[in-house]
Order: structure tokens, then sequence, then C-alpha cells
């Protein structure tokens, strides 16, 4: 497995890379003392493994992966346990390790990275129809199968016999019902949040009273949905 | 204070291997100096919340030299400077002094 490290203590970066030296399993390909040189590198480097700090400069361990489009094995290296319930809403975050990490706790990191890690194929495609399914939806338009990236994907809205799917780039119009696609819809980012909105949690910019911004798109919290909302915010 | 600071988990970490930790106790020498001049700076600026941060890496390195206690208290530290309170300061500052008297022994 290639791995990076990204850290912007170079003692922890240190650490990280030599336990990695004694399984033959991972290679560490590189190591960035912030979020924001690892960025620039996946632009044009696929990895199997970011180990990643949390507390950074210019670019928390969080914000970051949010801005991964198909993010590879994630395993956050921390000396904050606060986040480790958050940082299991993302599917790709094996594990979460806690500083100063220890030879033992690391072997368990090794075996969970063993069997989270599915190879790349022959022909490059990232594997089963099962992980393209979560990451992807298909929609029908004029006939037309769009594949749409989950990750794109802010709002989604009912309009009488239609919805609404509104992405970074466009919306579309499509013949469906809200409880139908809430259905395809991944749980670990979406939420209904109104009888007629259901939101990427993901994408949320602030709270205010009964509404959501997304983007910048004001979406209404009904009475009934908001304590959802509030159970599943990282409240401080 | 009665806990000193050792080299039990670099040792560990190292797993025999004297260039790793030669190496890294390297790094630990020219960070840890660093971090300790800028948790002063922050906190002579009145920046806790900046001061806090440091802390956060601080505590590693107490971590890493085996400061179980020194740890715990940093941990504290940090979560008292977010919210204003210098409390730990003084008990702060003698495991920064035990660790600086380490580390500067140590070859």
């Amino acid at each position: 497995m290639k791995c990076i490290v990204v850290d912007d203590e170079c003692s922890a970066r240190a650490i990280v890379t030599e336990l990695c030296k004694n399984s033959p399993e991972l290679q560490i390909i590189a190591e960035f003392p912030n979020a924001v040189e690892a960025l620039k590198y996946l632009n044009q480097h696929s990895v199997d493994v970011i180990f990643l700090d949390i507390h950074m400069p210019f670019l928390t361990g969080i914000d970051f992966i949010q801005t991964l489009k198909n993010p590879p094995k994630v395993v956050f290296t921390t000396s904050d346990k606060d986040f480790a319930i958050a940082a299991y809403e993302y599917e790709f975050i094996v594990d979460y390790l806690v500083k100063p990490i220890t030879p033992e706790r690391f072997r368990k990191t090794l075996v969970k990275l063993k069997n989270a890690y599915q190879p790349v194929t022959a022909n490059g495609d990232l594997g089963t129809e099962e992980g393209d399914g979560e990451d992807n939806l298909y929609i029908n338009i004029d006939r037309r199968l769009i594949k749409l990236h989950l990750g794109e994907v802010l709002i989604v809205e009912a309009k009488g016999d239609y919805i609404e799917i509104k992405t970074t780039t466009t919306t579309y119009r499509v013949h469906a019902t809200l409880k139908k696609i809430k259905e395809k819809l991944p749980e670990s980012r979406f939420m209904q949040i109104h009888r007629s909105y259901i939101i990427n949690f993901k994408k949320i910019i602030d709270i205010q009273d009964n509404s959501v911004l997304i983007e910048r798109s004001v979406i209404p919290i009904s009475r009934s949905h908001r304590p959802n909302l509030i159970q599943r915010l990282n409240l401080l | 204070m009665t806990e000193l600071p050792n080299l039990n988990y670099i040792k560990e970490i190292a797993g025999g291997n004297e260039e790793f930790e030669k190496k890294f106790l390297a790094i630990i020498q020219s960070e840890f100096p660093k971090e300790k001049s800028d948790y002063l700076k922050y906190l002579e600026d009145g920046a806790l919340e900046e001061s806090a941060k440091v802390v956060h890496k601080i505590k590693h390195k107490f971590g890493i030299l085996g400061l179980t206690e020194g740890y715990k208290t940093a941990v504290q530290y940090e979560e008292d400077l977010k919210g204003g309170n210098t409390v730990l300061m003084e008990e702060f500052s003698g495991i920064l002094s035990a660790v600086e008297d380490f580390i500067l022994k140590i070859t």
C-alpha cells in the first residue's frame, strides 16, 4: 500500500514513517508538513493510505478530507481524542490513532488497513459495483443515464411529482420522489431536514435558527427534523 | 515534580535501529526549543488560544519522553488555555524545564 504522512510535527512524521518501515505492506512515498502541500501532491499522484494529523495550520485534517473527491483510506494520527466520533462518519476512515502511537497499537491499524484495502484492478477502475454504487448515483434524464458523483450533490428538493437535484455545477430535474432517492443516498452524508428537502450534511456552511446555508441556498429545517440534525453536529 | 523524562518510547519505536534513534533525537532537539519559544511568546502576548495550539504539540513530546503525568497536565492546561485559564502555567513551566534539561544532555 502506497502511503503518505501529513503532519506539521516532524517528530510525528518520523514516528509514523519508522512504524511503517517495520510493516512490509506499507510503503511511505511522501511526507508533508501541511495539508495544502498534500493536496497538490494528490492532484497528480494516487495513494492508498493517508496518515493524517488533525490540528495543522492552514487546513485541518478534517477540512482536508472534505476536499478529497476520491479519498483513499485515511488513518488519523492525532493528540486529540475529541474528533474520534466525527471521524467515523466517513466510510474511508479506517482508524484513529492517538499520539504517541505505540507499535502494538499500530499493528492493529495494519490489520484494519489490510481488511479495508482493495487494490486497484488491472483496467484502473477502483473496484466493485458495490463500491462504485456508494459513491455515484445514476439518474434518468431524457432516456440518458447520467452519473452523479454523490460528493457533488448539495441539495435534493421535492417538486410535486419531480425532484430537483442541485449539484455544485448543475441542477437536474428527475421524475422521482424524495422518499425514493432518500433510500439511495448514504446516511453518512445525506439527511432529510424538511419534508421537501434532503441535504448533503457535509456541505453545510452554517445553521441559523430554523435554516441551513448550503453554498448560496438557504434551506428550511422543520421542527421534527431539527433534533436529528443537531444530534449529528460536532457541537462545541 | 518526581517524574523524569526517559527514552523508553523512542527505543521501543526504534527497535534497536540506532540510526533512527539518533535522527529522531536530533529532530526533538530542534523542534522542542522552537515550540517552547512559540509558547512563551504567545503567552507573553496574551494570545492564549494560540499558546493552547502549541501546548497541543508539546504534549506529544511529553508523551514521547515518557512523561505520563506531564502529558495529563498538558492536556488539562491546553483545555484551560482555550478558556482563558492559566492556573497550570507554573506546573507546566516546570515540566518544560525538565524536558529542556533532558534533551540538552542527550547526545
